[in-house]
């Protein structure tokens, strides 16, 4: 018997809110980053399984999408973390509170 | 036998996120992640997302959890995160709406379920033939522009996190860029 579709919409919708409570939760830069990564694959978790629900492809292309401006998303983010850190020794998102330094 | 490996994964998937939150260390916090993205792949291989879920393995399980690695071991992994709430409550409060959203999300879920119950037709055919023939015929502009993208998200990591960045002002007092050589006598 195949899975019903809602229960992998209902798994996304938790990973989904536990990556949000660890943006809100977490002062590491790194690990908000790696919640936001956990948001992104739940929302293509959800694409998928309503792509497997219509029966067509164009969900999986647009996660598809989404994973590759996930890539350069992580990539631009984790530079510019490193170009803080450089500036001042600190990943910490509190000490980071001024949009010029 | 689908029902028996989501309900198996399921479990893993949540509680390897949950863990995730609550690692004080970045690395076992990204260790988690990468036990995260592994079973949303399996997900993806139940949903009969073939190319997707191979895609997940190599690039968000391989490349980008390298590179958050790399970067934690770059920037220090003993560093102890700051256990002050900078906004009193803030915790307490995230976790309550989080909860919050939880149920709402849910709740709407619960609420479309006519529409989730129905099984959807099987597709037929090979699901990486379907998605390439998709992808390079109704999509293939929005494939071009994505290269565009990673071109120019690779440039602005390598201008980001260069080392002498050049026309920020208190960098003044450091050597300017090129300095170097000439003090060999």
């Amino acid at each position: 018997m195949r899975t019903p579709i809602a229960f992998f919409l209902v798994v996304s919708a938790l990973l989904f809110t536990i990556g949000t409570v660890g943006v809100l939760v977490r002062r590491n830069a790194l690990v908000i980053f790696m919640s936001i990564e956990l948001q992104l694959n739940a929302v293509n978790l959800t694409l998928i399984a309503f792509s497997r629900q219509l029966g067509e492809v164009n969900g999986q292309v647009l996660a598809f999408f989404s994973m590759v401006v996930a890539a350069a998303e992580v990539v631009v983010g984790l530079a510019i973390i490193v170009a803080i850190f450089r500036r001042r020794v600190s990943a910490n998102v509190d000490d980071i509170n001024l949009l010029r330094w | 036998m689908d029902l028996i490996v989501f309900w198996i994964m399921a479990p893993v998937s949540v509680g390897a996120a949950v863990l995730m939150l609550l690692q004080r260390n970045a690395v076992y916090a990204a260790l988690f992640l990468v036990l995260n993205q592994f079973t949303l792949a399996v997900f993806f291989v139940l949903l009969d997302a073939h190319f997707l879920a191979a895609v997940q393995v190599i690039v968000y399980a391989g490349a980008i959890m390298v590179l958050f690695l790399f970067v934690i071991m770059f920037l220090g992994v003993d560093r102890r995160e700051a256990l002050v709430e900078p906004i009193r409550g803030q915790r307490g409060l995230a976790i309550g709406l989080g909860l919050l959203l939880a149920a709402g999300v849910v709740l709407a879920i619960g609420l479309g379920i006519g529409l989730a119950r129905a099984p959807g037709p099987a597709p037929g055919g090979d699901n990486i033939e379907a998605v390439a023939r998709v992808l390079f015929t109704d999509y293939v502009f929005p494939f071009e522009l994505t290269s565009i993208l990673l071109i120019i998200a690779a440039v602005a990591a390598m201008v980001l996190a260069r080392r002498k960045a050049r026309g920020l002002p208190d960098l003044a007092d450091e050597a300017p860029a090129g300095r170097e050589p000439e003090r060999v006598p």
